[in-house]
């Protein structure tokens, strides 16, 4: 898996995820963590349902002027001596850095952790032109060392125990002692890498977790500081943005530092956040490009039930309190986007006709956890609902549509219903076993896979209701 | 009062005697209780597969079929959630105004069983006698569309000679989400395994909620581990006494 397309059907996908043991645990241990010190970090402002009222409404506001925001942020951009570059889509966005770095005879750059650069497959492309991009994330370079692709938002490393780690840091960092497992004595290896890139390498490139319009301020937020170790130290800083992330004014930022933090890893205040206007003579890098990318996303905006979608900050608590994204982990939505926002992101992105992406809005029980943790009150479920209806009108004619075709049709009357629940009930002889439904045929075949069924009993409600009106007496059991 | 029961298809089916509980309840409070034979369906299979011009032609039919309603109960929180929550807005997306205004005008007379004897009725007491281990599994719709709250526990803590026993991680989906179930079987097995356990864990005899279509998911889970712990809807709870046990 890489970048937004899923290459299997989700209920594929995760059948194999879901049996691997080591995953499951390691995945319940560090989400229920996190969701639990989410709960304990939001329960501490009282007003945390009116912030996230506003912080919905502060994104929608944005993406109502959506092209006039980002004209503005172009022009303060270009007034404070950046450049910007507009990409349609990931092809462009992937050669528009590949040229800046060629420009500057890179052979190789540093990399603030960037889900936007994931999607559009950055350092694929980059290495095609001999380009080696560096991820200075410690989980997003664990994930780039061992060849792997990230499984969460937040925590792309989160399928990796330590022993892992610790062999893939012993064969990979070229230590000359052997590592131990210590966290410390791990994360002291990973910093002595990464200093000497920092410190010799002449282009970053980030993503940006929101622009300000009127002063062309681009934002990273971060726990670790190596991102803002990648956006002063080098002379070229290109950033990438998905057009969705810009904001008003100064003012619109600041409720989205109380709901970020809060909602991702469950801190007051995240350690590190940088901004940056354009450059700065002689302070920080001198030479800065904003690439504002859209790859689908003014079709999402189009879409007035979709469009919500666009309100996302990545903050990755949807994940944390799914449980579908718990049993099968990220990669079995294979795509950057895994989870709640990933089950209607990716498919949005990639339009509703990606015969892969669009099972991922049936990858959920509609249990709703998510809409009520994420604090742009992005309506998930209803998202979902939404989407697999745009999904069927991709499909044409199926088992399933007929079936369901069928079923309406027996319930468009109740004397036609009762009808086929005598009917049901009738045939239903050959399948049950010790008063049990133990395997049932084709489409339904799931269910009994691990669930039993109780069979129609011989007497239905509305049966024992006109029996009940006619003997004019009181319900015996 | 006179109450218009909507018994919900999977409950007339496959269910029944969870609505004569509820009518053997709802009676035994004083209240004059009403059976419409024309009803069927809400459409929530229908709209939550996708299917929305199916789920809206029965949304239409259960506008027809109570409209002049005074209130409308039933023993199903995602049915009610489904023509509270979801059926505006799938008629919104079609572009049927009309029929969004008009189940919107009748969402405000729809109840669950447990909201309406605790916030309506005002009843949390309602003299039933079960004298078993019960654990109490609170469904995704009725806690976070309909927010329920406490209303079940309220009820079940008065029932005579119940053990309530606490639910640990209660708040986790089962795993069923209808079609989910059948299209997702890897995902929905492996969320219905804890939650089983998690039951199992408690001891109970029994675990209740106000759904069928979750217990019917985690009854049909714990048949298939022989475990010996079953489900009970929660009308069968309430209405049973020491002189007619329903569950
Ligand atoms: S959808 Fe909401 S909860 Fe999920 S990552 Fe985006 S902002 Fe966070």
């Amino acid at each position: 898996m890489s970048g937004l397309h899923p290459a299997r059907p989700f209920p594929e996908a995760a059948k194999s995820e879901v049996n691997n043991p080591q995953l499951r645990a390691n995945l319940r241990k560090v989400t229920n963590t996190i969701r639990e010190k989410r709960l304990r970090a939001v329960g501490e402002l009282p007003h945390w349902e009116e912030l996230r009222v506003l912080g919905a409404a502060t994104k929608d506001a944005s993406l109502a002027h959506l092209s006039d925001r980002l004209l503005e942020l172009e022009a303060s951009v270009k007034a404070r001596g950046g450049h910007v570059h507009w990409a349609r889509d990931a092809a462009e966005a992937r050669e528009l850095v590949a040229q800046i770095a060629q420009g500057h005879g890179v052979t190789e750059l540093i990399k603030v952790k960037s889900i936007t650069s994931d999607e559009i497959e950055l350092n694929r492309a980059l290495d095609a032109h001999g380009i080696h991009a560096i991820e200075t994330d410690l989980a997003e370079l664990i994930v780039q060392l061992s060849h792997d692709t990230p499984s969460h938002i937040l925590v792309p490393a989160i399928h990796r125990n330590r022993a892992e780690i610790q062999a893939l840091f012993n064969r990979e960092l070229g230590d000359p002692e052997h590592l131990s497992d210590d966290p410390a004595v791990l994360a002291g290896a990973a910093r002595r890498y990464l200093r000497q890139k920092f410190l010799t390498t002449k282009m970053a490139v980030s993503g940006a977790n929101f622009a300000i319009a009127d002063t062309g301020t681009v934002c990273v937020v971060e726990s670790e500081g190596n991102g803002r170790m990648c956006v002063t130290l080098p002379e070229v800083l290109v950033s990438i943005m998905g057009i969705e992330k810009v904001l008003g004014t100064w003012e619109d930022i600041s409720v989205f530092m109380e709901l970020l933090p809060r909602s991702s890893t469950a801190e007051r205040m995240n350690p590190y956040t940088s901004f940056w206007s354009g450059v700065t003579p002689g302070d920080g890098p001198q030479e800065f490009h904003l690439i504002l990318l859209d790859n689908g996303r003014t079709d999402v905006l189009a879409d007035e039930v979709g469009r919500q979608t666009l309100r996302c900050i990545r903050c990755s608590a949807c994940l944390n309190v799914c449980p579908v994204y718990e049993r099968a982990g990220g990669h079995a939505y294979g795509s950057v986007y895994p989870g709640p926002i990933g089950a209607i992101l990716t498919p949005q992105l990639l339009h509703m006709d990606d015969k892969n992406a669009n099972t991922l809005p049936g990858a959920s029980s509609l249990c709703g956890a998510c809409f009520d943790a994420c604090p742009v009150r992005i309506n998930i479920p209803q998202v979902l609902i939404y989407l697999r209806g745009e999904a069927n009108g991709h499909k044409g004619t199926t088992l399933e549509s007929v079936a369901m075709g069928a079923a309406r049709y027996a319930m468009s009357e109740g004397w036609r219903f009762e009808g086929a629940v005598k009917l049901a009930r009738a045939g239903q002889g050959p399948l049950v076993h010790g008063g049990q439904i133990t395997a049932l045929p084709g489409l339904l075949g799931g269910w009994t896979q691990s669930r039993d069924l109780a069979p129609f009993p011989p007497q239905s409600f509305r049966e024992w209701w006109r029996e009940r009106e006619a003997e004019g007496a009181g319900g015996e059991p | 009062m006179k109450i218009d029961l909507f018994i919900t298809c999977l409950n007339d089916a496959l269910f029944p005697k969870t609505g004569q509980a509820t009518v053997s309840l709802l009676e035994r409070l004083g209240h004059e209780v009403r059976f419409n034979a024309a009803q069927t369906c809400c459409g929530q299979m229908h709209l939550n597969t996708g299917y929305r011009a199916d789920a809206l032609s029965l949304v239409r039919k259960f506008v027809n079929d109570f409209r002049d309603a005074e209130v409308i109960v039933l023993p199903s929180g995602s049915c009610a959630a489904m023509l509270r929550e979801l059926a505006p807005d799938a008629a919104h997306w079609e572009g049927d105004e009309a029929l969004r205004s008009e189940v919107l005008e009748l969402s405000g007379r729809i109840y669950e069983l447990s909201e309406f004897l605790v916030k309506k009725l005002g009843v949390e007491d309602v003299g039933a006698a079960y004298p078993h281990r019960v654990t109490y599994h609170p469904t995704c719709h009725a806690m976070r569309s309909l927010h329920v709250g406490d209303a079940p526990l309220r009820l079940l803590r008065n029932v005579r000679g119940l053990t309530l026993l606490p639910l640990p991680h209660a708040d986790e989906c089962c795993g069923f989400g209808g079609t989910f179930s059948v299209k997702n079987p890897d995902v929905s097995t492996a969320m219905l395994a804890d939650k089983a356990r998690h039951i199992l864990e408690t001891g109970a005899e029994a675990c209740t909620a106000g759904d069928n279509s979750c217990l019917m998911h985690i009854g049909g889970g714990l048949h298939r581990l022989r475990s010996g712990a079953r489900t009970v809807h929660l009308a069968e709870i309430l209405a049973s006494t020491p002189g007619q046990v329903w569950a």
